[in-house]
C-alpha cells in the first residue's frame, strides 16, 4: 500500500515507568501549550457552557410555554435571556469553533503546533476566566434588585439601559468586564490562527493547495481582528460613562444611545459571519469525503468566503431598521444585505454540486450535514426577508426574528458541529462514534429542532414581540409556544444520546486507526489520537488531496489540479 | 513515475512563507488600529454636539514639541535596528535609548498638557462630551505609549548588561513594529484632535 511507504507518523508509546498521579496529569493539562490539548479544552469548556446555556433555555420555554405563567419572575427572566445570548454567543460558539480550529488547522497545514504557542495557551484561559466572570455574577453582581443578580439588559446590553442611572449594581460590569476579557483571548487566537496559517505551511502546500477548512479559518480570523475590536472598543467607553462620568452614550449630555447600537453591530453582524463560516469549513471537510468526490469548485468556494468576509462588514444596520435612520441609510443596508446572499448561495450551490453523481454515503457525520443544508437554506431566505426594511419594520424585534437567527446557530452552525463531532471524535480519541446511538441523537434532536424552530416563525408573524416574559391567553400564541416548549424535550433527548455515546465510545468505542473515513486531507496521515509532535517526518503536498495521492499513486490529483 | 514519495524533495526549490513574528504583529496592529477607528469616529461624531464647558478652540493648544520627539523616536527606533543588524553593539544601545527617552518626553508632555487642562482649564473626563472622547482618544493612545515603552525598557535592561546581540535582531524588528504603530495612530490622532477638530 502506498500510505506505508513512507512513515508519515510512527506512534510510539513508551512505556511508563510509573503512573502519573491525577495531579500531575492535571498539572500537565493546566500548563500546557500543545494546540491539541488546548482544542480540547476549549471544546469541553464550550460543551459545558453549552449545557449551562440550553439549562437558561429551558427555564425560559417553561416561563412562555403557557400565557400567565408563574415559573420565574421577570426579573429572573430577563436574566435568563440575557445570559442565554450571552453564554451562547461568546462561552459556547466562540470557544468551541475556535477549539476546532486549534486542534485541526496545525494538523491539517502539515504543522507542528500553532505559531504562537504560549499566545494560544493565554488566550484560552483569557476566554475561560471571562466565562467564570460572567457566572460569578450570580453571586456577585449586585443589581437593581437586591444583591447578587446577573446582567440582564439582553446580551445587546443598549444604551441607556445599561447605564448607572438605570442598570445599578454590576450586573452591567460582569457582562462589559466578561466580555472584554474573553475578546482578547478571541483576538489572540485570531492573530495565531492567521500567522500560523501563513507561516507554517508544509512544503508544497500554497494558499491555492490547502484544505478549505484552513481558508475558511484564516478568513474568519481576519474577520475576528475587525469585529471583535469595535466590540472592546464600545465596552471601554461603557465602562468610562459608567465609572469615570463620561458622557459617550448620555443623551441628556449631547451623546447618542444609537451609537452604541451602531458600534455593537458594526460587531454583531460580522460575528455571526464568524460563528458560521468555520461551520462552512465542516461542511465542505465532510460533505466530499461522503459523497467521495473532491469539493466542487475550489476557486470559487474561497473566493465566496472572502466576498462574504468582506460585504459582511457592510450590512450591519440591518438590526436596526426599526429606529429611524433616513431612507437612503435603510435602502444601503437593504441592498447589502441581499448583496452578501450571494456568496453564500453560491457555496450552497457548490455543496450540492459536490453531491451530485458522488456516491453518498449516510454515516451521521453526513446525516448532519444534510440537515445543515436544507435549515441553512431555510434560514438564510428568512434572513433574506428580514433584510428588506418594510417587513423589518413589522417583524423586527418579533419572535419571527429570533425563530430566523435560532435556525441559523441550531439549525446551522450547531447542526455542522454535530457533523464534525462525528468525523473527528475518531481522530481525536481513537475511538469511533456509535453510529446506532448517532442516528438516535440525530433525529431525535432533529424532531426537537424543528417543533422548536419552525413553529416559532408562527407567534413571531402573529405579533409576539421579543423578551417578553409572558402574554395574554387571548392572542392565539398559546398552542404556538406549547409547541416550541414541546420541541425542547426532544432536543434535550438527542443531546444526551449524543453526551452518552461520547463518554461511552471514549471507553468502549471500535478503534479507529488512522483513517477511518477513507479521507484525503493530512490529519488523516497521523495516528489517532495524534503524537504530541503530529507529524514524524514533515509532509510535501503536491495537491489539495494529499492522501488521494498516496493512495492513488496511478490517479493522483496534482495531474489535475 | 507512478509511485510518489511524499517526504522526499527531488527538486529543491526554496519554500519560504512569511515570518511569524512581523504576520503576527501586523495582526495585532489591524486589531489595534479597528479599536483607535472606533474611537476617533466617535471623536469626530461629536465634535460640535456639547452642549456646555471649555470648546476644543478654547484649551487645545497644538502639542507641536511632544508631536516631534515621538516622530522622531520613530527615526531612532529605525537607526537602532539598523545598528543592531549591522552588528554594531554601542550604536544600537545609543539610539534604543534615546527612542525611550524621547517617548518618557511625549508622556510627560502629555501629563503636562493635562494638568494644565484639568487645573487651570476645568476639562476632565465628565466635563462633556468634548472632554469624554478627548480624554478617551489621547488616554487610549498614550496607554499604547506606556505599554510600548514596558516593551522597550525590557530590551533597554537586557542591552545595557550587554546581552542584546545581532542574532537577536529579528525579535527587535518585531517589537519596533509596534512602535512604528504608536507612532502612526499618534500621526491620525493630532490630525483629527489637534487640527481637524478645533
Amino acid at each position: 500500500m502506498a500510505s506505508d511507504t513512507i512513515p508519515i507518523s510512527i506512534s510510539i508509546r513508551l512505556p511508563q515507568e510509573t503512573r502519573s498521579t491525577w495531579l500531575e496529569t492535571l498539572h500537565e493539562w493546566v500548563i500546557t501549550v500543545d494546540h491539541k490539548r488546548l482544542g480540547l479544552m476549549y471544546i469541553g469548556y464550550a460543551l459545558l457552557f453549552l449545557v449551562i446555556g440550553g439549562i437558561e433555555a429551558t427555564v425560559i420555554r417553561i416561563q412562555l410555554a403557557v400565557p400567565h405563567a408563574h415559573f420565574v419572575s421577570p426579573q429572573v427572566f430577563n436574566r435568563m435571556f440575557t445570559m442565554h445570548g450571552t453564554t451562547m454567543i461568546f462561552f459556547v460558539a466562540m470557544p468551541i469553533l475556535f477549539g476546532f480550529a486549534n486542534y485541526l488547522v496545525p494538523l491539517m497545514i502539515g504543522a507542528r503546533d500553532m505559531a504562537f504557542p504560549r499566545l494560544n495557551a493565554w488566550s484560552f484561559w483569557m476566554t475561560a476566566m471571562g466565562g467564570v466572570l460572567l457566572y460569578y455574577s450570580f453571586i456577585g453582581g449586585d443589581g437593581l434588585y437586591g444583591a447578587g443578580s446577573a446582567p440582564d439588559t439582553g446580551w445587546w446590553a443598549y444604551a441607556p439601559l445599561t447605564s448607572t442611572a438605570f442598570s445599578k449594581g454590576h450586573s452591567t460590569d460582569y457582562w462589559t468586564i466578561a466580555i472584554l476579557v474573553s475578546g482578547f483571548g478571541s483576538i489572540g487566537t485570531a492573530i495565531n490562527i492567521l500567522a500560523t496559517i501563513i507561516c507554517m505551511r508544509c512544503r508544497g502546500m500554497t494558499l491555492g493547495k490547502m484544505p478549505l477548512l484552513a481558508w475558511l479559518n484564516l478568513v474568519m480570523s481576519g474577520m475576528v481582528l475587525f469585529a471583535v475590536s469595535p466590540l472592546t472598543a464600545a465596552q471601554i467607553m461603557l465602562m468610562v460613562d459608567r465609572y469615570l462620568g463620561g458622557h459617550f452614550f448620555d443623551t441628556q449630555a449631547g451623546g447618542s444611545a444609537t451609537i452604541w447600537m451602531h458600534f455593537f453591530w458594526i460587531f454583531g453582524h460580522p460575528e455571526v459571519y464568524i460563528l458560521i463560516i468555520p461551520a462552512f469549513a465542516f461542511v465542505s471537510e465532510i460533505v466530499p469525503v461522503f459523497s467521495r468526490k473532491a469539493i466542487f469548485g475550489y476557486p470559487v468556494m474561497v473566493a465566496a468566503t472572502v466576498g462574504i468576509g468582506f460585504v459582511s462588514m457592510s450590512v450591519w444596520a440591518h438590526h436596526m431598521f426599526t429606529i429611524g435612520m433616513p431612507s437612503y441609510s435603510n435602502a444601503f443596508f437593504v441592498l447589502t444585505t441581499m448583496a452578501v446572499g450571494v456568496p453564500t448561495g453560491i457555496k450552497i450551490f457548490n455543496w450540492l454540486g459536490t453531491m451530485w453523481g458522488g456516491k453518498i454515503r449516510y454515516a451521521t457525520p453526513m446525516m448532519f450535514c444534510l440537515g445543515f443544508l436544507f435549515q441553512f437554506l431555510l434560514a438564510g431566505l428568512t434572513g433574506i426577508m428580514l433584510g428588506v426594511a418594510p417587513f423589518d419594520w413589522q417583524l423586527g424585534n418579533s419572535y419571527f426574528v429570533v425563530a430566523h437567527f435560532h435556525y441559523v446557530i441550531v439549525g446551522g452552525i450547531l447542526f455542522a458541529l454535530f457533523a464534525a463531532f462525528y468525523y473527528w471524535y475518531p481522530k481525536m480519541t481513537g475511538r469511533m462514534l456509535d453510529e446506532t446511538l448517532g442516528k438516535w441523537h440525530f433525529w431525535l434532536f432533529l424532531i426537537g429542532f424543528h417543533l422548536t424552530f419552525d413553529f416559532m416563525h408562527i407567534p413571531g408573524i402573529l405579533g409576539m414581540p421579543r423578551r417578553i416574559y409572558t402574554y395574554e391567553p387571548g392572542r392565539g400564541w398559546g398552542i404556538w409556544n406549547l409547541i416550541v416548549s414541546i420541541g425542547v424535550l426532544f432536543q434535550i433527548a438527542g443531546v444526551l444520546f449524543f453526551v452518552f455515546n461520547m463518554i461511552r465510545s471514549y471507553f468502549k468505542g471500535k478503534v479507529a486507526g488512522n483513517d477511518p473515513w477513507d479521507a484525503w486531507t493530512l490529519e488523516w496521515a497521523t495516528s489517532s489520537p495524534p503524537p504530541a509532535y503530529n507529524f514524524l517526518v514533515a509532509p510535501e503536498v503536491r495537491s489539495r488531496r494529499p492522501l488521494w495521492d498516496l493512495k492513488h499513486p496511478e490517479d493522483p490529483d496534482w495531474k489535475y489540479e | 513515475m507512478s509511485t510518489q514519495p511524499l517526504a522526499i524533495s527531488t527538486i529543491e526549490t526554496p519554500w519560504t512563507l512569511p515570518s511569524k513574528g512581523r504576520v503576527g504583529m501586523f495582526s495585532l496592529i489591524v486589531a489595534e488600529l479597528a479599536i483607535f477607528t472606533i474611537f476617533v469616529v466617535a471623536y469626530i461624531f461629536y465634535l460640535g454636539k456639547s452642549i456646555s464647558g471649555p470648546t476644543p478652540r478654547q484649551v487645545l493648544h497644538l502639542p507641536l514639541f511632544n508631536t516631534i520627539c515621538l516622530l522622531s523616536s520613530s527615526l531612532t527606533i529605525h537607526l537602532a535596528v539598523g545598528a543592531l543588524r549591522g552588528g554594531k553593539n554601542a550604536a544600537f544601545r545609543f539610539f534604543w535609548f534615546l527612542t525611550f527617552a524621547l517617548g518618557v518626553v511625549f508622556l510627560v508632555g502629555t501629563g503636562r498638557e493635562w494638568y494644565h487642562l484639568i487645573y487651570e482649564d476645568g476639562l476632565t473626563i465628565s466635563t462633556n462630551l468634548f472632554g469624554t472622547t478627548y480624554y478617551s482618544l489621547v488616554g487610549l493612545h498614550a496607554f499604547h505609549v506606556i505599554v510600548g515603552l514596558v516593551g522597550l525598557g525590557v530590551v533597554m535592561a537586557f542591552a545595557l548588561a550587554g546581552k542584546v546581540k545581532q542574532e537577536h535582531i529579528y525579535r527587535v524588528d518585531v517589537l519596533s513594529l509596534y512602535w512604528h504603530f504608536v507612532d502612526v495612530v499618534w500621526v491620525v490622532v493630532f490630525t483629527v484632535v489637534y487640527i481637524i477638530g478645533r
